[in-house]
């Protein structure tokens, strides 16, 4: 499905040079949803935009369905961390979902689709609410919704819960869950909460310190569907965030070269 | 070679020098206009004569009288502006009575244009630099009334609370609490009224005819010098340049502390 | 009446408010009627000529050509502020390289080029629409350029992760995020093109309400120069009053609910 080839970023030239992410390799099948983490500084959000085509790799490259990604692909949507920059302040919520739909074909119905995804993250009733009007989580939910409404074949999700409370936060993620298996879409997420990580991925691929490289790919065998209670009481997660807590932990030398 | 054109906004010294090249061809397209008759010399002279004449025109006292004469009307007007404009602005901001009492007033004499008043200042005043002081006051007492009213009120609740809570008096709070807090939003309104103060200085001496830079122009317009007459809108311009980063470095050494506050970062 | 009292409730402060402005007037109206210098004119008798001139005999021949200049300027001055700004805005080179030009053009007191523009165009109607724009497309170029400059990039992001591009962007994405900037301008702008239009009615026309006023203190009709001192408040008053409406109504999603604007 997603195909990520010794992608590497670095800023800047010459002697000033940061190198982000360092020949990162690894795949995402479909309707997988996998979790990046990485301590903070690991170019994680570099990652993501290389992966979106938002940004250009300075080698390598990422692969969609075998196609090289130079641009947003149609069938890819974001959700980023910051909705209060991300959802446009002077449309209604139903604008803000509908807006990229204008152009799509394959949407035959757009106000259905909106309504429907509105529905499906719980804002029914919102639609003609402006952004400003509601709270966090509620914003994080429209932009949730728009991202389905879009109907992509991946989602890429940016610390979309890291300026969220933590109650906010756990019904988010399991929104999250719960909308993936209804709309059948491939997520990848990135954050630095491992909990977070693990709980909600089939498979957990931990970077390293920047120049960050892949450390270890982890996969989650937490049966479905998950609960926040009970999952995270299982012995399996807590051995597996200690893994993954330790792998982060580590000096990165072990795997560079 | 694009690339390197792409990476000089983001020096200093690259600014300068892409901003030095857009004044070279400013005034190569100003020189070429009229020699290539595309426009005509007699009504518009090209650069070259019009910055030769301002360089002869600083050689002279009469320029500089005239430059003195806009520079103290429209001072002692914005002076006067700031000492009403503060004080009303501090007793708006503190007194609710003063604030309820005075805002209709306030909100209908704000945006009447200070110009309309000229012929009330030529005829009590005639041609002088009274005519001057009073429009410039009225042009920028608002400015400062309001930015003054503002930052009296965006004073810091528990700073005010504090005082309070030590028996500060009522004057002394004001002196002492709210007063320098309102100093960035007074420091921006100061750079806001110097503009208006130079405008509204030059117009009135353009058509009022006292003393200064306006009424020079429209001297030397009266009389066919038309380089001359260039020559002092550039040094009116140039003036107008220098008050604004007087009044604009002001403005940032008192926002440097209180970078939070801004309002009014429009221009 | 004590501050206890007053301050039970809004109706209060209303009274106050209406009262002290009454107050106000009344004092004005006094002073007007016992003073013997010839600048001032009983509020009375300024209210009469008011009337008699403004209601509405002079509007068609004054008020209107006014206002149709102003129009004309300060709209072109919005056209070409808002285009180039935009320009400028999208190119840091383009605006480095502008910048101390527009800057310089900028800081020349608005009034100084009403002569120069005589020389090259006349007196004519145009003269006066060129010069407002001229003047008036500064604040708003300047502004809109901050604005483009400033567009958020997370905002950018999205629009370009959503296929959102072409006239919709511009209308939907960056039109609106800019508008907050394009209006501070346009206000400045405002206050600039009133200026402006009394000036030059003043030194070079042959009608309009400052030319109106302007003769009327020739004459000593100091009468009918007050009338026409008051209709420029008036006019001064009432175009800001439709431009915050305007700006409101257009920038309704700006208006945060914390009640802070």
């Amino acid at each position: 499905m997603l195909e990520v080839v010794g992608l590497s970023k670095s800023y800047g030239t010459g002697a000033k040079v940061t190198r982000a992410i360092e020949r990162l390799d690894f795949a995402v099948e479909e309707h997988e949803f996998v979790g990046i983490v990485g301590p903070s500084g690991a170019g994680k959000t570099t990652l993501l935009k290389c992966i979106a085509g938002l940004l250009a790799p300075t080698d390598g490259q990422t692969l969609l369905r075998g196609v090289p990604v130079t641009a947003p692909p149609p069938e890819l949507a974001v959700v980023f961390q910051d909705y209060s920059r991300s959802l446009f302040p002077w449309l209604s919520v139903r604008r803000n979902v509908e807006l990229p739909l204008r152009r799509k074909q394959e949407v035959a119905d757009k106000g259905r689709a909106a309504a429907e995804a509105l529905g499906a993250v719980g804002l029914a009733g919102f639609e003609d609410h402006y952004p400003w009007q509601l709270s966090g989580g509620m914003q994080q939910r429209v932009a949730i919704a728009r991202a389905l409404a879009y109907q992509p074949r991946v989602l890429l999700m940016d610390e979309p819960f890291a300026s969220v409370d933590a109650q906010t936060r756990a019904e988010l993620e399991d929104l999250v869950l719960r909308v993936r298996e209804q709309f059948g879409v491939t997520i990848v997420l990135v954050t630095h909460d491992i909990d977070e990580a693990v709980y909600m991925s089939d498979r957990v691929v931990v970077l390293s310190r920047p120049p960050s490289t892949v450390q270890e790919i982890l996969t989650v065998e937490l049966p479905s569907p998950r609960d926040q209670v009970e999952s995270k009481a299982l012995p399996e997660f807590v051995s597996l965030r200690a893994r993954v807590y330790e792998t982060i932990m580590q000096p990165a030398a072990k795997v560079a070269g | 070679m694009t690339a390197r054109i792409e990476a000089l906004p983001r020096t200093r010294s690259g600014s300068l020098l892409l901003g030095a090249f857009g004044v070279l061809c400013a005034l190569t397209l100003w020189q070429l206009a009229p020699t290539l008759g595309l426009v005509d010399g007699d009504n518009l002279p090209g650069a070259v004569p019009v910055l030769g004449e301002l360089f002869s025109l600083a050689g002279t006292s009469a320029f500089w009288d005239a430059v003195a004469s806009t520079l103290a009307g429209a001072g002692v007007g914005l002076a006067i502006a700031v000492v009403l404009g503060v004080w009303f602005g501090v007793l708006m901001g503190s007194s609710k009575v003063a604030w309820h009492a005075l805002r209709p007033t306030v909100e209908f004499l704000r945006p009447v244009p200070g110009v309309a008043l000229i012929p009330v200042a030529i005829l009590l005043f005639g041609p002088s630099m009274k005519s001057d002081v009073l429009l410039v006051a009225f042009g920028c007492v608002w400015v400062m009334l309001v930015q003054t009213l503002y930052g009296v009120r965006a004073v810091d609740e528990v700073a005010l609370q504090t005082a309070r809570s030590y028996g500060l008096t009522r004057a002394d709070r004001i002196r002492f609490v709210q007063l320098p807090s309102a100093l960035p939003y007074i420091a921006t309104g100061l750079r806001i009224a110097s503009a208006i103060a130079l405008i509204v200085a030059v117009t009135a001496e353009l058509v009022a005819g006292n003393d200064g830079l306006g009424k020079s122009i429209s001297l030397a317009q009266s009389v066919g010098q038309t380089e001359e007459m260039y020559a002092l809108i550039v040094a009116s311009g140039i003036l107008g340049i220098v008050v604004h980063l007087l009044f604009g470095g002001l403005e940032k050494r008192f926002l440097h502390w209180h970078q939070s506050q801004r309002v009014g970062a429009e221009r | 009446m004590s501050r206890m009292h007053l301050s039970r409730g809004r109706l209060g402060w209303l009274t106050l408010e209406v009262g002290a402005t009454a107050l106000i007037v009344a004092l004005l109206w006094l002073y007007t009627d016992t003073n013997e210098s010839y600048a001032v004119a009983p509020l009375g008798d300024v209210l009469d000529a008011f009337r008699a001139t403004w209601l509405f005999e002079h509007v068609g021949s004054d008020v209107v050509p006014s206002l149709v200049r102003m129009t004309l300027g300060y709209g072109a001055a919005i056209v070409i502020g808002v285009v180039v700004g935009f320009g400028l805005g999208s190119s840091p080179v383009l605006a480095a390289i502008a910048a101390p030009v527009v800057s310089f053009l900028r800081s020349i007191p608005a009034a100084a080029l009403l002569p120069p523009a005589i020389v090259l165009f006349g007196i004519g109607g145009g003269t006066k629409v060129a010069v407002i724009a001229f003047v008036c497309c500064w604040p708003i170029m300047l502004n809109t350029s901050d604005g483009v400059r400033e567009l958020d990039s997370t905002m950018l992001a999205t629009a370009r992760v959503y296929g959102i591009r072409g006239i919709d962007r511009l209308r939907m994405v960056v039109l609106p995020a800019v508008a907050p900037r394009i209006f501070a301008g346009m206000r400045t702008s405002l206050s600039i093109a009133i200026l402006l239009l009394v000036t030059s009615e003043m030194i070079a026309s042959t009608n309009g309400i400052g030319y109106f006023v302007f003769q009327a203190q020739q004459q000593f009709a100091v009468d009918d120069m007050w009338a026409g001192v008051l209709l420029l408040g008036l006019l001064g008053f009432g175009l800001n009053l439709l431009f915050g409406v305007i700006e409101r109504r257009v920038l309704r999603w700006n208006v945060r609910g914390d009640g802070s604007n």
